[in-house]
């Protein structure tokens, strides 16, 4: 009687302590998020391009949403190579956003600014020409 | 002992001049050493695949690409047909007929055939480029130097790219090195211009060959290893996620390959790590940020705790979208060849057709001495060198040679990919130890001052001296001694065992003069000249791509067996006796049977040594009408002589092979079969009713059967009157009569002796 008793209030403490963990967890995800934008929002200030190429990430996902959101909703991917070439090219142009913004932030030895952002036309042209061959 | 900066330029120039003057070695030592093939027989395509690609350049040197991309071969798999254009990989036929046509832009009236043959030799050379460049980036241009030499005369390289070996695989080991070089460049810089380089050689080599699938693996498995090793730097993020996308969006323009990029197993890796990429350059974006405005130690915990969180739930949420994915369908099951890399018995046990091919056997130990000689010792020596530095390129290199040191374990072809890393990373281990031991700039420095301060230094010193000198040579001296060996080795192996078309086979006559046993070229063009041209020919899968190039008649199976049953019902034919034969084949509207039979020559790689295979592999279709164990005497042993299961003795590929085989010798002596060693007698052999022998080559090799004709009033071809009249028209070309050519076959047969014919095709 007794070891059950106390089993089931280390149960109930256990419990307990989950419950205020993950409400810790939550508390560091808040805090995190927090800090986070806000130095954010003090690198948008610093290097006003950056808004440009931030619009034009989330553009790009949107625009993939639709796209996937779309195909959800006819239950249909008929012409795959359309869709495909139509998502790929979203999220293709958004890796490669990154890749410059990365670059754009701190460059890479070697690299100036103004050649990273030569190569990333480059790959956009490239990519948007396979993508126009791709889509019929 | 300082240089002036004009001394300087001038030893680099030297240096430089030195550079080229080896790479230039290097290529025409490369070519050379590949145009054995040419010198010792000629100008021929070999083997059997490249007899397809040629035929297909031809096409495409004929026609449009476009017509080309949208062929549809009736000639091939009769009555299903082939589509050709979609099923093929056609980065190696365009680049064929891409620099024949620039020739004759250029007025070089080249023929494509040469064009073909001479095809893999010069693209070995650029692969002889490609790994300088690969091997200069892992240590110093020392090394690229020393893996450029190895890589254009290493037989394992050889084996493919000799003049004549027009295949895939000519084309894709210089793409595979090309993409390489790329790749790990723009790991090193984070240049997206050198993930174009390495993300469009990547698509080149999707185009040329079907083992892609190992790039597609390979570079993802190395990021991966990187992330683990906690080296994740924006450059990686930059050239991977890149080169991901460049490639695989490019990869399904080959019409082959489709969607499946999005779809197979084989290349899901590389989209989970494309995932996994984002995932962690996004923590490490959070971490940067929280950090810079953060510096509480406290609060670097929470966060810790939050990354930790959010990675397991990611990890939990992506390994439930992959089982919902294959459960619902969306992506292919794992493919079979992709089991057999894991369990060797996989496709013994399951896929006979995968198992029958030659190069899918596991590799013998000898044959890693015989294709890289002493470079397979240093590989390891390298391997373990690259640990002692281990950046980012170097986990590369050890990715890739413990990856396919294994793969190659398992698969023969697979050693083809193996030896450029053996070359690269034995390079790294011969250049450290020349480094070391190869520096004699103390020795110099010493008679240079030695005039001068001889008298100051003591005796010891010289000593010293003398001793550290001898250790050095007696070391460099060994290797530059085995060196020498290996260069005599790969001359030795690329002449003799790697040259031969195997369309044409080598021999000696009994003076030691070589002779040339051209069997399988004497009967295809009998084909082509003496039969209808729309004539089907019905001949085991090895022979289909050879009859379509030399011969030029339909065949029913080729070399590209897509359709197993097909295969397995050619199989059967072949298994069965006289009468489901010829119903099989009057189904087929087969005209005629082409049967390779070795056992006069003792040519190893005939058809009744592959009959096996037929057996098993029309088994696992049809098991109730074919078993293998009735082929096999009651001793359970493969006999042909006259403990032979009466089983085997009806089938036509027994009768169509030892068809007047006995009589050769003599009215009652039986003929010895010098494959099986095992003596065929008169009464063992039946006689064929339903087909009748139209033509044997000189030596027996490649024997045609014709089936006998129903008459007018469907009647069975055994009571034909028509029967011996074709026999008189199609044997018009043997007109000697059966005893004349006996005896000059016997004649003939004394004079030579076949070399190891049976190993030819390893």
């Amino acid at each position: 009687m007794a070891a059950n008793t106390s089993s089931a209030n280390f149960i109930k403490t256990s419990t307990n302590a989950t419950n205020k963990k993950s409400n810790s967890i939550w508390n560091d995800f808040q805090d995190v998020y927090r800090v986070s934008m806000k130095s954010y929002w003090d690198a948008l200030d610093k290097y006003p391009k950056l808004k440009l190429i931030d619009i034009f990430c989330l553009f790009l996902v949107i625009i993939g949403v639709i796209q996937f959101a779309f195909l959800c909703l006819i239950r249909d991917n008929f012409p795959f190579n359309a869709f495909l070439s139509g998502f790929i090219i979203c999220v293709g142009q958004f890796a490669l956003l990154i890749s410059f913004r990365m670059q754009y932030l701190n460059p890479f030895p070697g690299i100036p600014k103004n050649r990273a952002f030569g190569e990333f036309i480059v790959a956009s042209l490239i990519l948007h020409f396979i993508c126009l061959h791709f889509i019929n | 002992m300082s240089l002036s900066v004009k001394e300087k330029t001038v030893v680099n120039w030297v240096l430089r001049a030195l550079k080229l003057l080896i790479c230039i070695f290097v290529v025409v030592a490369s070519i050379s050493s590949r145009l054995f093939a040419v010198v010792k027989f000629e100008s021929i395509i070999h083997e059997f695949d490249p007899w397809f690609n040629f035929r297909a350049t031809k096409l495409l040197t004929e026609t449009s690409f476009y017509n080309f991309l949208n062929w549809f071969d009736s000639r091939t798999w009769y009555p299903l047909g082939r589509v050709t254009g979609g099923t093929l990989y056609p980065g190696l036929m365009t680049t064929a007929s891409l620099i024949w046509n620039i020739l004759h832009k250029i007025g070089i009236p080249i023929d494509i055939r040469n064009v073909c043959v001479l095809f893999a030799p010069i693209f070995s050379s650029l692969t002889a480029w490609a790994t300088y460049k690969l091997a200069s980036d892992i240590k110093d241009t020392r090394t690229g130097l020393l893996a450029a030499a190895f890589i254009a005369i290493v037989p394992g390289y050889i084996s493919r790219s000799v003049a004549g070996s027009y295949d895939n695989e000519a084309i894709a080991i210089t793409l595979l090195m090309l993409t390489f070089m790329f790749w790990i460049k723009s790991i090193k810089t984070g240049s997206i211009l050198h993930t174009i380089g390495a993300s469009l050689c990547y698509f080149y080599m999707v185009s040329a060959w079907g083992g892609y699938v190992f790039i597609t693996n390979l570079i993802p498995f190395h990021v991966f290893c990187l992330l683990l090793m906690g080296r994740y730097s924006n450059q990686i993020y930059v050239s991977y996620t890149t080169w991901f996308v460049l490639g695989t969006v490019a990869s399904m323009q080959i019409p082959f390959v489709g969607f499946l990029p999005i779809r197979s197993n084989d290349h899901m890796s590389a989209l989970g790590i494309f995932g996994l990429l984002q995932i962690v350059a996004f923590g490490n974006f959070i971490k940067k940020s929280y950090s810079q405005n953060n510096n509480n130690s406290n609060s670097n915990g929470n966060l810790k705790k939050v990354m930790v969180f959010s990675f397991l739930a990611v990890c939990i949420l992506g390994i439930l979208l992959l089982i919902l994915a294959t459960y619902l369908g969306l992506i292919a099951p794992w493919t079979g060849r992709f089991y057999s890399l894991w369990d060797t018995n996989y496709a013994k046990i399951h896929i006979p057709i995968i198992a029958s091919v030659s190069e899918h056997q596991p590799v013998a130990w000898p044959a890693f001495f015989f294709d890289t000689h002493f470079l397979i010792w240093l590989f390891p020596v390298g391997v373990t060198l690259l640990f002692s530095e281990l950046k980012n390129e170097h986990v590369f290199i050890i990715v890739y040679s413990v990856l396919c040191s294994y793969f190659a374990g398992v698969m023969v072809r697979l050693m083809l990919t193996l030896t450029p890393v053996i070359c690269i990373a034995s390079s790294v281990a011969l250049s450290q130890l020349f480094d070391t031991y190869l520096n004699f700039y103390d020795l110099f420095k010493f008679w240079q001052n030695g005039s001068s301060s001889r008298q100051n230094s003591t005796n010891k010193d010289t000593k010293l001296n003398f001793f550290k000198f001898l250790s050095k040579l007696i070391v460099s001296g060994s290797f530059i001694f085995y060196l020498y060996i290996f260069v005599y080795h790969c001359t030795w192996v690329t002449q003799n065992a790697y040259s031969s078309p195997s369309v044409v086979l080598p021999s000696q006559t009994p003076d030691g003069k070589m002779a040339l046993i051209d069997d399988f070229r004497e009967a295809y063009y009998w084909l082509r000249m003496n039969t209808d041209e729309d004539s089907k020919v019905a001949a085991w899968w090895d022979y289909g791509y050879q009859i379509g190039g030399m011969a030029d008649r339909t065949t029913l199976v080729d070399n590209n067996t897509w359709n197993n049953t097909h295969i397995a019902l050619v199989g059967k034919a072949m298994a069965s006796n006289e009468d489901r034969a010829y119903e099989i084949f009057n189904e087929l509207d087969v005209d005629y049977v082409l049967v390779v039979f070795g056992g006069l020559l003792g040519f190893g790689g005939d058809d009744l040594n592959k009959f096996l295979w037929m057996i098993r592999i029309s088994e696992g279709i049809w098991p109730d009408e074919v078993n293998e164990r009735s082929f096999f005497s009651t001793t359970g042993e493969y006999r042909v002589d006259s403990s032979a299961t009466q089983v085997m003795k009806d089938s036509i590929m027994y009768k169509m092979s030892y068809h007047n085989f006995p009589y050769l010798y003599g009215e009652n002596s039986g003929g010895v079969d010098h494959v099986r060693q095992q003596l065929i007698k008169p009464e063992d052999v039946g006689d064929l009713k339903r087909f009748h022998e139209v033509f044997t080559s000189e030596n027996w090799m490649i024997r045609i059967y014709k089936l006998n004709e129903r008459d007018n009033e469907g009647r069975d071809s055994e009571f034909s009157v028509f029967k011996n009249k074709s026999v008189a028209n199609d044997n018009n070309s043997n007109v000697e009569g059966v005893d004349g050519s006996r005896r000059r076959r016997r004649r003939r047969r004394q004079q030579y002796s076949l070399l190891d014919a049976s190993e030819l095709r390893i």
